[in-house]
């Protein structure tokens, strides 16, 4: 018992005495994994949506050649940030520069570097989802879009991404959360997130564990909060599950019965009556 | 007087792969046709529409809109789409918008209409169908007949010169045909240019004024409701009818 007694008072003893260190970290993660999975769903959607560009052989050359050229990119750019961890990633990204240019040239700000890494990493991710969300949208809505004279991103604006997005939703909760963790690893290139603070603290006081329990606590936090914010918010987008009826629908009331209106005239239902020629 | 001709369709052939689908089609829709195409299932008729809003690409032979090769339109195929409208077996409404929606997004993104315009003339398209007290609802709320409706509403919205239908009742409850077929008559009756793709005997006999028998993607036999019902000159038509009249 004299163990845990020990551990809660060191964890107190940190507490008081690091937590700015400890709150400037979560607020420095937090920031990171927002940002990066907002400009990571931006590159995903654009992505997701110009991977699905259909293309035909009733199509120009020309057309067919880019499209094609296109998916070639986006697959390439999907499978090397999927293919790679996420810390060699931000390795090299933030010392190919100075590499390159012999020290000219680098990244100005860790977070710059940081937010560019995440970004790249999560749009690879979600590239993959919002297609996977596009191919699950019943194609009878495609046609539909395509019948009434919409172009792709019309009919990806308006009819196809809104019916997606219930199945994208969770993905980009997932990826948030993956975020939230995974951007402990920026602290290769010296980003003071969550888990630099713990180094930091670490550093000054070998108390190795009981910091780690402080940070377990602190993710746990996080990520038990944001898991309830998205429910919420997948509730809200499922909407009201009724509707207002003005009047009663004569048709299904009379259907086979007999004829309503008669033909060549209007009918108007808020009157109850014929209105005149149209 | 010879009605002009909306639609031509010139030897057009279509294969899926090294299956022959639709073999050498040739025939025409004018202002005011009403055009039920029967046969048997897996003879074509849904391809054969199908073609002509380019929803499938045609292997061979060609459609003419208004004389203009609807293979050689480039972007004006959107505008093309909206003046040939479209209804489906299997309804195809958006199911994120309600029924208002449904019937003013073409109005607006096609034909540029403002909101309110496309509001008040969807509004009276939906009467004419019965739909309009259900404005709010959204399709999944819908009976299949009701969703039906709205899916004709959708196409007439957008003024089309000639609606297609693509077996329209086939998904239905046979208790739900009738509100459908009703409709369809309406319109029909107010000149509507209509090619229907049907099984609907009864329909294709009384409204239409020119009844195609497909079979094995050719056109075996067209002519006259009349003639094709009473006096068919083909064995096939006459089989295929037998089947369905029970003589």
């Amino acid at each position: 018992m004299s163990k845990f007694s020990q551990l809660l008072q060191d964890v107190l003893r940190l507490c008081i005495k690091y937590y700015p260190m400890y709150f400037a970290g979560m607020k420095n993660t937090v920031l990171l994994a927002l940002v990066g999975t907002v400009l990571g769903c931006m590159i995903g959607f654009v992505c997701g949506v110009l991977n699905t560009v259909p293309y035909d052989i009733r199509d120009p050359f020309r057309k067919r050649v880019l499209v094609r050229i296109m998916r070639t990119i986006i697959r390439a750019y999907v499978e090397l940030f999927r293919g790679t961890p996420m810390v060699l990633q931000a390795v090299f990204i933030y010392y190919a520069l100075p590499y390159f240019t012999d020290g000219a040239a680098r990244f100005s700000s860790v977070w710059a570097a940081s937010i560019l890494v995440v970004s790249v990493n999560t749009g690879a991710y979600m590239t993959e989802s919002v297609r996977g969300g596009i191919i699950a949208v019943d194609p009878g809505q495609v046609e539909g879009a395509m019948a009434i004279g919409l172009n792709h991103v019309q009919a990806m604006m308006y009819v196809i991404l809104p019916q997606a997005i219930r199945s994208i939703l969770p993905q980009i909760g997932n990826n948030f959360i993956i975020n939230l963790k995974d951007t402990s690893v920026m602290f290769m290139i010296s980003f003071t997130d969550f888990f630099a603070a713990h180094r930091g603290v670490v550093g000054a006081t070998y108390l190795y564990f009981p910091s780690a329990v402080i940070e377990m606590v602190g993710y746990l936090t996080m990520t038990l909060i944001s898991s309830f914010l998205l429910r919420k918010m997948e509730q809200r987008l499922e909407g009201s599950s009724s509707f207002e009826l003005v009047v009663a629908d004569h048709l299904t009331l009379t259907s086979g019965v007999y004829r309503n209106p008669a033909s060549g005239e209007l009918f108007i239902e808020r009157n109850r009556d014929y209105a005149g020629k149209d | 007087m010879e009605k002009e001709a909306i639609l031509e369709v010139r030897h057009l052939s279509k294969t899926f792969g090294t299956n022959p689908v639709l073999r050498d089609i040739n025939f025409e829709i004018s202002e005011g046709d009403v055009i039920s195409v029967i046969g048997p299932s897996g003879s074509g008729k849904s391809t054969l529409l199908r073609c002509i809003n380019l929803l499938e690409t045609p292997t061979a032979g060609s459609i003419l809109f208004r004389g203009r090769d609807i293979k050689e339109l480039g972007k004006d195929v959107f505008s093309y789409r909206a003046k040939v409208g479209m209804v489906f077996q299997s309804f195809n409404l958006f199911d994120n918008l309600t029924v208002m929606e449904n019937c003013t997004l073409g109005q607006i993104k096609v034909l540029h209409k403002n909101r309110e315009e496309s509001e008040e003339y969807a509004l009276q398209i939906l009467s004419r169908v019965g739909m309009a007290p259900y404005c709010n609802a959204r399709p999944r709320q819908l009976s299949g007949g009701q969703k039906q409706r709205v899916a004709i509403a959708r196409a007439m919205a957008l003024n089309p010169e000639v609606i297609l239908f693509d077996e329209p009742t086939s998904a239905l409850d046979p208790e739900l045909v009738g509100e459908v077929l009703d409709v369809m008559r309406d319109l029909a009756e107010q000149g509507m240019t209509m090619a229907v793709v049907t099984h609907e005997m009864a329909f294709a006999r009384q409204v239409s004024n020119r009844v195609v028998f497909m079979d094995d993607g050719v056109i075996m036999e067209e002519g006259s409701p009349e003639e094709l019902f009473t006096d068919p000159q083909n064995d096939r038509t006459r089989e295929f009818l037998g089947r369905y009249l029970g003589r």
